[in-house]
C-alpha cells in the first residue's frame, strides 16, 4: 500500500537532489534543471497532500498546474539569460558569472 | 517735503548706476549728473531745514515714514524708514552742501584724471550712503548704511589702485572699520534680543526703564566700538592718516561730512543708550579726550601737509566724541557742524596747492601766498576757524565742548582739552608759516587754482565764518534749543573759559611763529635735544609697528598653532573615520564572492535554520 509519506519521502528525495543540481553544478543548464526538480518535488508534495487529505476538491493540482506554467516561463527566461550570456563570454560555468562582485 | 525727504540718498544713489552704464565715456556729463543729483538733494535738504522749523519738529517729537521690509510675525520685524528731527535735518544740510562743494572742486581737481567719470560715481554712492545712514530710523538700516560708507571709503581711498600704498590704505581703512563694525553690529543685535526692536524711537522709549543694566552696558559699549572705528578713535584710527592716499577731494569728504561723521552722529543718534550708563559715558568721554591729545601731539611733528590735517580731524573727532561722553550731544554735534565746513575747507586749500605743486611735504614749500592768493586767504580763515579764534566758527563750538566738560566736573578734561586747543593752534600755524610764508623753496611754484576749485573755497570760508553764530552763547533760540538731548537748555556764556581758550590759542600761534615765523633754529635744536621724544612723534607713536608686531607674531604664531591643530587633530579624526570605513569595507567585501550558488546556498541554510529555529519546542514549535 502506497501511503502520503512514500510521496513526500519522494518528494524530498527529489528536492534535494534538485538543490543539489543548483547549488553544486557547475554548468548553468544543468542549474536551471536542478531548480525544475525542486520545483516538481514540491509539485508532488502539493498533489499528493490534495489526494489522501482533500480528494473532493482539487485545489493541490491547481496550484501544481499554476506552478508547471510559472515553472516553463521561468525556464523560458533563464534559458534565454544562459543563452545571452554564452554569446557574449562563450562561457556557461557558473562559477566565472561573477560580475555581481565588484 | 518731509514725506520725501526719502529722495534725498535716492538721488545721488541713481546717479551712481546712471555715470557707471550710462554717461562713462563722457567726462563732462558724468560730473553734471553727479553734481545735479547731490544739489537737488542739497535743496530738499534745505527745504527740510525749513520744514522742521516750520512745523515745529523738535527732538522729542521727530516725524517718521516708514514701511515694513521685512517680517516674521512675532520674531522678526525690520523696517525700511526715515526718521526726521533736528538732528537728520542738521545732518542733511551739512553733508549735502559739503559733498556738493567737494564735487563741484573735484570737477577742476580731477582735471584729466582717467578715471574722472568713476569718481564721480563713488562720490555720489559715497554722498547717498552716508545721507542714507543719517535719515535711517532703525540700527539695522544704519548699519547697512554704515557698512555702504565702509566700501565707498574703500573705493575712494584706493583709488589710485595702481599705487601700492594707495591700494593698501583702502585695503587697512576697510579691514579695520570691518573690525569696529563688528562690534557695532553684536551691539544692536544684543539690544534687539533685550528689546526686540531695531527702531530708535521705540528703543528711546524702552531703554530707560530697563533693569539689566550690565547687559546694557555691554551692548552700549559694543555699539560704541562702531564709532571707534568709524570717527577714527584710539586704537582704531590707525586707518585715517593713511587714507591720505586718496584723492584730495575725498579727504575732504571722509574727513569734513561722511565717513568720519559717521560714528560721532551714531552716538548723537544712540545717545539715550548711552546717557543712562554712566559707566560707558566715562569710557566715552576718556576715549574722546585721549584721542584728541594724541593725535595733536603727533600732528606737531609731521611734514606731509595732508596728514597733518588728517591729525587734526583726528583730534577734532576726540573732542566731539569727548563732549558726547560728558553728555553734552548739543556740543559734539555744534563742532560736527563747523567742523566740517572748516575742515573741508582745509582738506580742499591743501589740495589746491598739492595740484599746483605736486608736493605734499611742507618743509619743500614756502612763499606760496604770492602766487596762490585765494587759496592762501581761505587756508588762513580755516586754520583761524580750527585754532577757536573769535568769532570764527571753531571759537564757539570748541568753546561750547570745553565749557560743558567743565560744567559737567570733568576739570582733567577741560585741561587736557585746553592744552589740545594750543597744540591745535601750534600746528596749524606751524603749517601755514612754513608752507604758504617765508621764502620759496627747492624752485616750487605755484599758481592759483580754476574758478571751480577756488569758488568752492570761498563758499567754505564764508560758512567757516558764520556757521558759529547759530550757536554761540548769546543766540537767542540757537543750536542748543534745536538739537538736544533732554531738556533744551541755553549756556549761559563762561567767560573765564572763553578768555583762557582765546589765549592758548593766541599762545599756540605765538609760539608757531617764534619757531617757524621767521628764520630760527630753535625747533632744530629742540627736535635733537630730545630725539626720542621727536622719533616717537614722527613714528605717530609706532602704533602701526606695534599692531604689525602684535599681527606677525601673535596673530600669525596663533594662526599657525590653529593650522596645525586642524590639520593633525580634526583632520586626524576625520581622516580617521574615513579610513576605517575604508579598511573595513576593503575586508567585508571579501565575504562577497559574487557566485550565485554560493548565494543560494547561504539563503536555504538560512531557510533552514529558521525552520527548525521556530519548529524547536523551546520556542513554542510546532513539534512537541
Amino acid at each position: 500500500m502506497i501511503t502520503l509519506n512514500h510521496y513526500l519521502a519522494l518528494g524530498g528525495l527529489l528536492f534535494c537532489i534538485g538543490l543539489f543540481g543548483a547549488l553544486a553544478k557547475k554548468n548553468a543548464v544543468a542549474v536551471l534543471m536542478g531548480i525544475e526538480l525542486m520545483l516538481n518535488a514540491v509539485n508532488i508534495n502539493l498533489v499528493a497532500f490534495n489526494h489522501f487529505l482533500e480528494p473532493a476538491r482539487v485545489t493541490g493540482q491547481v496550484f501544481a498546474i499554476f506552478v508547471i506554467v510559472v515553472a516553463a516561463a521561468e525556464v523560458a527566461v533563464g534559458l534565454a539569460l544562459v543563452l545571452n550570456i554564452y554569446r557574449r563570454r562563450l562561457e556557461s560555468n557558473v562559477d566565472d558569472l561573477d560580475w555581481m562582485k565588484w | 517735503m518731509t514725506s520725501y525727504a526719502w529722495l534725498i540718498p535716492v538721488l545721488p544713489a541713481i546717479a551712481f548706476p546712471i555715470i557707471v552704464f550710462i554717461t562713462r565715456k563722457v567726462r563732462f556729463l558724468s560730473a553734471l549728473v553727479a553734481i545735479a543729483a547731490i544739489a537737488a538733494s542739497f535743496v530738499m535738504a534745505v527745504g527740510v531745514l525749513q520744514e522742521v522749523f516750520l512745523l515745529g519738529i523738535t527732538m522729542e517729537h521727530p516725524v517718521e515714514y516708514a514701511v515694513p521690509w521685512l517680517q516674521i510675525p512675532g520674531l522678526l520685524k525690520i523696517e525700511a524708514g526715515i526718521l526726521i528731527d533736528p538732528l537728520t535735518a542738521v545732518m542733511l544740510l551739512v553733508v549735502t552742501l559739503v559733498a556738493l562743494l567737494v564735487e563741484i572742486y573735484s570737477v577742476g581737481y580731477m582735471h584729466g584724471d582717467p578715471g574722472f567719470s568713476s569718481f564721480f560715481s563713488y562720490l555720489s554712492l559715497f554722498s547717498a550712503s552716508m545721507l542714507g545712514l543719517v535719515l535711517a530710523n532703525n540700527y539695522f538700516m544704519i548699519f547697512f548704511f554704515w557698512e555702504l560708507v565702509g566700501l565707498c571709503s574703500y573705493l575712494l581711498i584706493g583709488f589710485y589702485y595702481h599705487k601700492p600704498e594707495a591700494a593698501r590704505a583702502g585695503l587697512k581703512a576697510f579691514v579695520t572699520n570691518r573690525v569696529a563694525d563688528f562690534g557695532f553690529m553684536l551691539g544692536f543685535f544684543f539690544l534687539f534680543a533685550m528689546f526686540g526692536t531695531f527702531n530708535f524711537r521705540e528703543l528711546a522709549e524702552a531703554i530707560p526703564g530697563y533693569q539689566n543694566t550690565a547687559f546694557l552696558a555691554l551692548a552700549a559699549a559694543l555699539v560704541f566700538i562702531g564709532p571707534i572705528g568709524k570717527s577714527a578713535q584710539f586704537p582704531l584710527h590707525v586707518w585715517l592718516p593713511d587714507a591720505m592716499e586718496g584723492p584730495t577731494p575725498v579727504s575732504a569728504l571722509i574727513h569734513a561730512a561722511t565717513m568720519v561723521a559717521a560714528g560721532v552722529y551714531l552716538l548723537a543718534r544712540a545717545f539715550v543708550l548711552f546717557a543712562s550708563l554712566p559707566d560707558v559715558m566715562l569710557l566715552v568721554a576718556y576715549v574722546g579726550g585721549f584721542t584728541a591729545l594724541f593725535s595733536a601731539t603727533i600732528a606737531v611733528a609731521q611734514r606731509d601737509i595732508k596728514r597733518i590735517l588728517a591729525y587734526s580731524t583726528m583730534s577734532q573727532l576726540g573732542y566731539m566724541v569727548m563732549a558726547m561722553g560728558v553728555g553734552s550731544m548739543t556740543a559734539g554735534m555744534f563742532h560736527l557742524m563747523t567742523h566740517a565746513f572748516f575742515k573741508a575747507l582745509l582738506f580742499l586749500g591743501a589740495g589746491s596747492v598739492i595740484h599746483a605743486l605736486e608736493e605734499q611735504d611742507i618743509f619743500r614749500m614756502g612763499g606760496l601766498y604770492k602766487d596762490m592768493k585765494v587759496t592762501t586767504t581761505t587756508f588762513v580763515i580755516a586754520a583761524l576757524a580750527l585754532a577757536g579764534l573769535p568769532p570764527l566758527a571753531g571759537f564757539w563750538s570748541k568753546d561750547e565742548i570745553l565749557a560743558a566738560t567743565f560744567d559737567h566736573g570733568f576739570t582733567g578734561l577741560y585741561i587736557l582739552g585746553t592744552l589740545v586747543a594750543f597744540l591745535t593752534a601750534f600746528y596749524m600755524f606751524r603749517l601755514i608759516f612754513v608752507a604758504f610764508f617765508g621764502k620759496r623753496r627747492a624752485g616750487l611754484h605755484g599758481h592759483e587754482s580754476p574758478l571751480t576749485m577756488t569758488v568752492p573755497l570761498l563758499i567754505l570760508a564764508v560758512l567757516s565764518v558764520v556757521s558759529g553764530f547759530v550757536g554761540t552763547p548769546f543766540t537767542e533760540h540757537g543750536f542748543s534749543t534745536f538739537v538736544y538731548y533732554g531738556e533744551p537748555h541755553h549756556v549761559e556764556p563762561n567767560y573765564a573759559v572763553m578768555l583762557i581758550s582765546v589765549l592758548v590759542a593766541l599762545a599756540g600761534i605765538g609760539l608757531a611763529w617764534l619757531f617757524y615765523g621767521r628764520p630760527s633754529d630753535v625747533p632744530e635744536r629742540i627736535a635733537n635735544r630730545y630725539r626720542s621724544l621727536y622719533n616717537l612723534l614722527v613714528n605717530k607713536y609706532y602704533i602701526d609697528e606695534i599692531y604689525l608686531w602684535l599681527f606677525r607674531r601673535v596673530v600669525l604664531g596663533l594662526s599657525e598653532a590653529f593650522n596645525w591643530h586642524d590639520r593633525h587633530v580634526v583632520d586626524g579624526i576625520f581622516d580617521g573615520v574615513g579610513d576605517m570605513t575604508r579598511i573595513s569595507g576593503r575586508k567585508l567585501r571579501l565575504l562577497q564572492t559574487g557566485n550565485l550558488q554560493t548565494y543560494a546556498l547561504v539563503i536555504f541554510t538560512a531557510v533552514v535554520i529558521i525552520a527548525l529555529w521556530m519548529a524547536a519546542p523551546v520556542f513554542g514549535g510546532v513539534v512537541q
